[in-house]
């Protein structure tokens, strides 16, 4: 349906059922939408890269000192789940505003002397907000990896001479890697569309591919480009995630 | 002979659970050492410890006369084969033996020849870029055991490294790595719940009991003179018969159930000396004699049970107030087999009886 809508052309308020290239070649060519998919990708790209960065240590913890308490751990994890998505972007909003949380916090403490303004309505508040939102989503792929790790493993590479940073890198990494190409995945495909959080916090710098299509269908009355782009943004993020998976071939095959 | 591992006095404790609880051990250089026990016996924590998996809750190991109190396992002179040999999985066979090879300065192409050494000594020529994932049991054993080898670790320690093979290829392993050790020279520490294997393997045995070493012996000594009533019945087997003492001048004399009075020799008896006394014999010194021999000694009992094993049989004989008593014997041509209920007559060789302090 999206796919032969992108065909055809929006004439007032009838389709024009020919078929029509225009569209992809106008989500290609105009400046607008570049800049638009270009911000997107560097946008969910850099959110993967942090969340997993920052799920990683968190897992790691659960999954190696968590003890018996591993399922409280991971229960505890999903606290900010009881809040909706919407709420727990807009108090991102008053925690990076320019009266907010932590400008108040950081000028109290005298370290800064006027508020941070790069910190909200831009892509930086977006990748901020978009990080703490799929956190979860991240620790527990890279979690279940690291579980599925066979602890004797651990005490072979420490017979055989290794320190504990050398057999993180030897051993644990790249026995966990299937779970952080999983972790990364989650997390790319699903912001790259994302339009709450730009929304949100992005003001008009932070605006992203997805808003874009959702203005297009709406405001604009021009479903047929909305579909265009939205097909030209599946097949990106399709063929960056394939890459991915191909880069990370040797990890992913079945041990 | 140079004393390389010293336990010293060595208590392991998790929780409320002592799992080493004073041990002593001093193993040779160059020796095939066994720890012999039934599971939960602190055998696998014993060498654990001198692994440094496990700090003891108190006392000391030494390795060449170096304490190895606080030194974490890459820098002890030991490796391990585990029991379920821990391959690494994301490596082939050539990358998993120089594992431990790259975390030291050689260059790369020594390295290399000493990886295919390894691989020779243990067999597995060829197999360099095999995935680790496409290994038998029997491979991976070898793997993991040339891993170690490579290293040429002052001891090599070995947790139950055959108990997950199949029979024919556990004796075959068996052999090779008894031959495997007196080829390299270094000294081999191996923990084993199987009897047979430790004897038939090691130079000297210690048996574990609840965290306590029962006896540290020969094969030979631990099997023909177990110096508790524990130790024999783990070791073999063996029928008890009570009895109590009557004299003693170069021998005890002893008056005993079913065999009357024996002379026992005194380094066969163990244990504090008490009146009553426990005699022991194994099945193998017991054979069943035909009805109308006549001769000193002789017991008549009526078999309830009989097991088959192909170079021997099991006859489990009543006989008295002795309600099994165990008896092996040879299968061969002539020799005949006997039936359930059937009434026989027993001669029991008395010089192979030993006597345990009741």
């Amino acid at each position: 349906m999206m796919f032969l809508l992108s065909f055809w052309t929006q004439d007032y308020l009838v389709l024009n059922k020919t078929f029509t290239l225009n569209n992809y070649i106008e989500a290609f060519t105009q400046p607008v939408y570049q800049l638009l998919f270009s911000r997107s990708l560097y946008i969910s790209l850099t959110v993967t890269f942090f969340t997993v960065l920052l799920a990683y240590p968190m897992a790691y913890f659960i999954s190696f000192y968590g003890g018996n308490r591993k399922a409280l751990w991971l229960f505890l994890i999903t606290i900010p789940f009881w809040t909706s998505y919407l709420l727990r972007m807009f108090l991102w909003k008053v925690i990076l505003g320019y009266n907010g949380v932590l400008n108040s916090f950081l000028l109290w403490l005298e370290m800064i002397s006027e508020p941070l303004t790069f910190i909200l309505y831009n892509s930086n508040a977006v990748i901020i907000a978009l990080t703490h939102g799929w956190a979860p989503f991240a620790i527990l792929p890279i979690f279940v990896s690291l579980e599925k790790i066979d602890r004797s493993l651990l005490e072979a590479s420490r017979d055989l001479g290794d320190g504990p940073i050398k057999q993180f890198f030897r051993v644990i990494l790249p026995l966990s890697m299937p779970g952080v190409v999983g972790a990364s995945l989650i997390i790319f495909i699903p912001t790259v569309g994302d339009y709450i959080t730009p929304k949100l916090v992005g003001g008009t710098d932070g605006l992203m591919i997805a808003n874009m299509i959702q203005v297009q269908f709406s405001k604009a009355n021009n479903a047929p480009l909305a579909a265009a782009l939205s097909v030209s943004s599946l097949v990106i993020v399709a063929f960056i995630s394939i890459v991915f998976v191909l880069f990370n071939k040797k990890y992913l095959r079945r041990y | 002979m140079v004393k390389l591992v010293q336990v010293e006095n060595v208590f392991k404790s998790f929780g409320d659970v002592n799992a080493v609880n004073g041990v002593s051990l001093d193993i040779e250089e160059g020796q095939f050492y066994s720890l012999l026990g039934p599971s939960g016996c602190g055998k696998t924590t014993l060498l654990r410890l001198i692994a440094g998996f496990e700090k003891p809750t108190s006392g000391q190991v030494f390795i060449d006369n170096t304490s190895m109190e606080g030194i974490e396992p890459n820098l002890r002179p030991t490796n391990m084969v585990f029991q379920n040999y821990a391959i690494f999985p994301h490596l082939n066979v050539e990358e998993n033996v120089a594992y431990g090879l790259r975390n030291k300065r050689e260059n790369r192409n020594k390295q290399n020849k000493l990886v295919d050494e390894a691989l020779e000594l243990v067999g597995l020529s060829g197999l360099n870029k095999r995935s680790a994932n496409a290994l038998s049991g029997g491979q991976k054993q070898r793997v993991a055991l040339a891993r170690a080898l490579i290293l040429k670790p002052k001891v090599l320690l070995l947790d139950e490294p055959l108990s997950a093979l199949d029979k024919k290829l556990r004796e075959q392993m068996q052999s090779e790595l008894r031959h495997l050790q007196r080829a390299v020279g270094i000294t081999f520490i191996l923990v084993t719940h199987d009897q047979y294997e430790a004897l038939t393997m090691s130079d000297r045995v210690a048996v574990m009991f609840d965290g306590k070493v029962a006896q540290e012996a020969s094969p030979r000594d631990l099997y023909e003179l177990p110096t508790s009533q524990k130790v024999a019945s783990f070791i073999g087997e063996m029928t008890f018969i009570e009895g109590e003492i009557i004299g003693e001048n170069k021998n005890l004399k002893v008056q005993s159930e079913i065999f009357g009075q024996i002379n026992i020799d005194k380094s066969r008896v163990f244990g504090q000396s008490s009146k009553k006394i426990i005699l022991g014999i194994r099945p193998e010194k017991i054979t069943i004699v035909p009805k109308t021999s006549r001769s000193k000694n002789l017991v008549s009992g009526k078999i309830i049970d009989v097991s088959y094993f192909g170079e021997t049989t099991n006859y489990k004989v009543s006989c008295g107030t002795i309600e099994t008593l165990t008896i092996s014997s040879q299968n061969s041509v002539g020799q005949p087999s006997y039936s359930v209920g059937k009434e026989i007559q027993l001669k029991a060789d008395l010089d192979n009886i030993i006597a345990f302090s009741a």
